[in-house]
């Protein structure tokens, strides 16, 4: 070998991982997390000039510290699960429904028509009974618009269902206005209508949250539904080969999909706030999209997704109040760090850093040699074995 | 020795994952000659060959050009060693002259069309290429889109040329001429390397084989990389390359009472421009026989199949397909694939397109094979039982090599891809069976697995479309042939007594196939008396004047009950409704008896 040479062995080469045990992938996530939290503190108490410490501290505090905090804590966690299985099933059918926020409102809208026009004409039951249907149709019927719109005429839905949003809190806006004559547009709860209350305001959230948990997993794994809307999310041309009409399975998978929506807008409505504000929905429609993402689609890991941002977002209101800041844009930066963070690791669970190494070079070839007569290929390279917790800190 | 070493490759490594796509390859390469590499898929051919061109860049080992160490960390990089790839799928610029696409990405500064044109000229004379400097490449043949390929490299001053799978898209005419080329710049002194997997090619181009098995480089019996060509023949390569004794043997029974199973008349289709691509097709498929389809790619055999199948809307014309167990005729114009099953056609269609079309790529193995199934009984749930069963019987059976039946069948390997969905095909229990390229791009041993399989179903009563593209399996494999060229008939033939010369020539011709040829698309192959006269007997004699009627008795009188039913089934149809010639009849004929009967039979 020549010396002149000028030409150099790069520094490092990017290696795609075909496998990698799943313990090994958790820990990845885990350490971003972790990574992008302490940066996020340090940075958090360098403008409030403390100690990076209380960071973590005020965050847990924001999400534990009282019963009543850990109670919202969980009502947050569980409403945003639920848009999030809302989105699951059209996400996986690779419909990218960016209509959540308007899917919730339209049910809040509905619900809280119900109890303005009904309440306390009609007996409770009565009226609970007609929310549930008016929230579920009226959610239904607002995704289901973008998705006859895509079956027939392949229109974008992504556009679509974005543009339904404004539609609906415009719709809301209108609403009190007419609703309430003040003029003030604020709308005092109801009291008569609403739906019942196990325990305190929040357990109904939670059982029927879990109920759709178990619904949406059954329903994608189990169900001929479920079969199918994957097969049109992965190959429409397989779908129309095999015999699946898939006009059908789209538009059968949205209203589905906005019937849940509508589910959550009752619950804000008529179990929750008892009242309508045009900012109900509380941006939970896109960021049920990254939950739901980051759950790479599946219902139970979306429990960890919307719990974790849940935490995140309700923790740093508290860090928010306790270092003083006036404005919420810092609190959103961190989040911002955060997610960053928890969105980045993903690089390093498909992919690998590979340096440039004389000794690891010479250690495989021996390894490989000695292999070889084995006519199949499973030994690992030691650069498989490197710790990639290590570059990720890096 | 006065050859000169241009390329040597050194112990080289590409692991992916776990996987060792190529292990320890040594590899050398002389000035002037023709390298073949032969492999079964997945033995790293194309990734070694993509660790030369700079794509890959090898986890050990040492690449040398011209004695020297290089390294080769992307394709601009190979450029400066003068090593040019010409990929299987080409990489131009649709909307972009041959002479403007040849000019991309090299390092000339000033752009002058007349000085790139006349060069261009040059190149292509020098090589004995024809070419149009100026023709965009969106109004190409892929034979010219190859050319362009090639003069692009050859025009930055590459000495090494690599070329994956050329002939694969060529007629034998086209890849005629390309060896003549390469034979020319292999004068000229350029080193050149080819991968293909007709074994015929390798022994008439190339100098040298090198042979890898499971990305490892195979050794002749004297120890040396490479073998000479002139000292090896196809058996001992494909040993090499599987690595046991390989039958190259098709066997082609004679059918058993063929009857039509499916009829074609007239058919035309347009695509989505409104440009025939199927023209007045007729012929008649006949259970127990396998009949090919030959042409140039793209002459409208996909949209032939897709309008069978029912995803391709037609324009004139009718399909209808003759149900052996209800002695019904059933319409399949204008029926989408969900009404055809319901129907109770038993139809099985293994697509050009596996990973896009047949299979769903991200899921494993059972849940593919459920696509076919999953839609029987009433609950609304999946029975993952007998699916499960299913696989691991196809498994077992086509020996797929995967970990388990839960692998996403994207990590499989192609035939491996193919083994898995012609296996679910078969599993429907077709009457007729529809393949498009089942062995494109597959490898000797799998390719023959599939030929063994449609030959089995062509035994069992089943009649099996085949489109092919290589003619010495066309004509070794298939009971009859079709010619299509631009979507029409050019010729039929019949596989026993015809030569791949004659189907060369029908597939170039431009006037529909007339008068005999043409009707013996609607006949089986029984009437081909050249060959029935002399190997065919009746009970135990060979077929004379005498007994003949006994055998085109049976086929006749099969033709005309056929014809008469289908012939009904239309009286019946526009006597039902008033037919305009525009109007598509929807109404499928004579369902109502037959759906019936089929679900009986389902149910058994």
């Amino acid at each position: 070998m020549s010396k002149q040479n000028t030409v150099k062995e790069p520094l490092f080469h990017i290696v795609k991982r075909t496998e990698m045990p799943l313990w090994q992938a958790w820990l990845i996530r885990i350490v971003a997390i972790i990574v992008g939290l302490a940066v996020a503190s340090v940075l958090c108490a360098a403008v409030a000039g403390k100690n990076p410490l209380d960071v973590p501290v005020s965050l847990i505090n924001g999400c534990f510290g009282t019963e009543r905090r850990l109670w919202v804590f969980l009502r947050e966690g569980a409403l945003l699960l639920g848009v999030t299985l809302a989105l699951i099933p059209a996400f996986k059918m690779k419909f990218w429904n960016l209509g959540g926020n308007g899917q919730v409102l339209i049910g809040c809208i509905a619900s809280t028509a119900c109890m303005f026009y009904l309440g306390g004409k009609l007996p409770d039951w009565v009226v609970n009974i007609i929310m549930i249907v008016a929230a579920i149709a009226a959610g239904a019927i607002w995704a289901v618009i973008p998705a006859i719109f895509k079956a027939c005429f392949n229109t974008n839905e992504t556009l679509f269902t974005l543009m339904m949003n404004y539609i609906t809190t415009a719709l809301a806006a209108y609403c009190l206005v007419v609703w309430v004559p003040s003029g003030t547009s604020v709308l005092s709860p109801f009291t008569e209508g609403v739906l019942p209350t196990i325990i305190n305001d929040n357990v109904l959230t939670l059982i029927v949250v879990a109920v759709l948990l178990v619904f949406m997993t059954v329903y994608l794994k189990f169900s001929k539904h479920g079969y199918e809307l994957s097969v049109v999310g992965e190959s429409e041309k397989t779908a129309k080969y095999i015999g699946i009409n898939v006009k059908r399975v789209v538009i059968r998978t949205l209203v589905l999909s906005g019937a849940i929506c509508g589910v959550i807008g009752l619950l804000l409505s008529g179990s929750i706030n008892h009242t309508l504000t045009t900012s109900m929905d509380n941006n939970m429609g896109f960021t049920a999209t990254m939950t739901a993402w980051l759950a790479k689609f599946s219902p139970l890991v979306a429990i960890f997704t919307s719990f974790f941002i849940t935490f995140i977002s309700r923790g740093m209101s508290e860090v928010q109040v306790s270092f003083g800041f006036s404005e919420s844009s810092v609190a959103n930066i961190v989040t911002g760090l955060v997610y960053f963070a928890i969105i980045a690791c993903e690089f390093f669970v498909s992919y690998k850093i590979v340096g440039r190494s004389k000794n690891k070079e010479k250690s495989v070839k021996t390894e490989t040699k000695e292999k070889q007569t084995e006519a199949k290929a499973d030994e690992q390279t030691v650069s498989d074995e490197k710790n990639p917790v290590k570059e990720e800190v890096k | 020795m006065e050859k000169q070493i241009a390329l040597e490759l050194k112990h080289i490594s590409k692991y992916f994952g776990k996987v060792a796509a190529n292990k320890d390859v040594d590899l050398c390469l002389y000035k002037g000659e023709i390298l073949s590499i032969l492999g079964e898929n997945g033995s790293g051919k194309t990734t070694l060959m993509n660790i030369i061109a700079g794509i890959y860049f090898p986890d050990e080992g040492e690449v040398y050009v011209n004695g020297e160490r290089a390294v080769i960390k992307s394709p601009q990089d190979a450029f400066k060693y003068k090593i040019g790839m010409i990929h299987q799928h080409f990489k131009l610029v649709d909307v972009f002259t041959a002479a403007q696409n040849i000019f991309l990405g090299s390092n000339d500064k000033k752009y002058n069309v007349k000085k790139l044109n006349k060069e261009v000229k040059d190149l292509a004379d020098k090589y004995g290429f024809v070419i149009d400097p100026k023709k965009k490449i969106y109004d190409m043949s892929v034979s010219e889109k190859q050319t362009v390929e090639i003069i692009k490299v050859l025009y930055r001053g590459a000495e090494i040329l690599i070329l994956d799978e050329p002939t694969a898209v060529l007629t034998p005419q086209e890849t005629q001429k390309l060896f003549d080329v390469l034979r020319k710049m292999k004068e000229d002194g350029k080193s050149i390397i080819i991968i293909t997997h007709k074994l015929n090619e390798v022994m008439e181009i190339s100098d040298r084989v090198a042979v890898l098995r499971k990305g490892m480089h195979i050794k002749a019996k004297d120890g040396s990389g490479t073998v000479l060509t002139k000292d090896v023949n196809e058996q001992l390569l494909t040993e090499m390359m599987v690595g046991a004794k390989v039958e190259l043997h098709i066997d082609r029974p004679m059918p058993v009472n063929p009857e039509p199973r499916l009829k074609i008349e007239h058919l035309t289709c347009k695509n989505r421009e409104g440009v025939t691509v199927v023209n007045d097709v007729s012929f008649t498929s006949f259970s127990g026989e396998i009949l090919g389809i030959a042409g140039i790619a793209g002459s409208g055999q996909r949209e032939l199949l897709e309008a069978v199948a029912g995803l391709q809307p037609i324009d004139k014309g009718s399909i209808s397909y003759f149900d052996a167990t209800t002695g019904e005729t059933v319409n399949l114009r204008n029926k989408t694939p969900e009404e055809i099953r319901d129907l109770g056609v038993r139809l099985s269609f293994v697509p050009e397109d596996r990973l896009g079309m047949g299979l769903v790529g991200n899921m494993d193995i059972v849940d593919n094979m459920m696509l076919r199934s999953y839609r029987k009984g009433k609950s609304a749930f999946l029975d993952r039982k007998s699916p499960s069963e299913l696989a691991d019987n196809i498994i077992d059976n086509l020996q797929v090599a995967t970990p388990s039946s839960h692998t996403p069948v994207r990590r499989l390997s192609g035939g491996n891809v193919q083994k898995v969905l012609v296996g679910r095909e078969i599993a429907a229990a077709p009457k007729v069976l529809m393949a498009a390229y089942p062995v494109r791009g597959l490898d000797i041993n799998s390719s023959y697995t599939i030929y063994n399989l449609l030959t089995k179903q062509k035994q069992n009563g089943v009649s099996v479309i085949f489109v092919g593209e290589d003619l010495d399996v066309l004509v070794a494999l298939c009971d009859r042939i079709v010619v299509i060229s631009s979507g029409m008939v050019t010729g039929v033939v019949y596989g026993r007594t015809t030569t791949k010369e004659k189907v060369g020539s029908y597939m170039t011709k431009t006037v529909p196939a007339e008068g005999e040829i043409a009707e013996r698309a609607n006949e089986s192959c029984f009437a081909d008396k050249d060959y029935v006269d002399k190997h065919v007997s009746v009970v135990g004699r060979p077929l004379n004047d005498s007994n003949r009627h006994a055998f085109s008795e049976i086929t006749e009188k099969n033709n005309r009950d056929f014809d008469k039913k289908v012939r009904d089934s239309k009286k019946t149809l526009l006597a039902g409704k008033e037919l305009s010639a525009s109007e598509h009849d929807k109404k499928p004929v004579s369902s109502d008896k037959s759906k019936k009967s089929l679900k009986r039979e389902e149910r058994v």
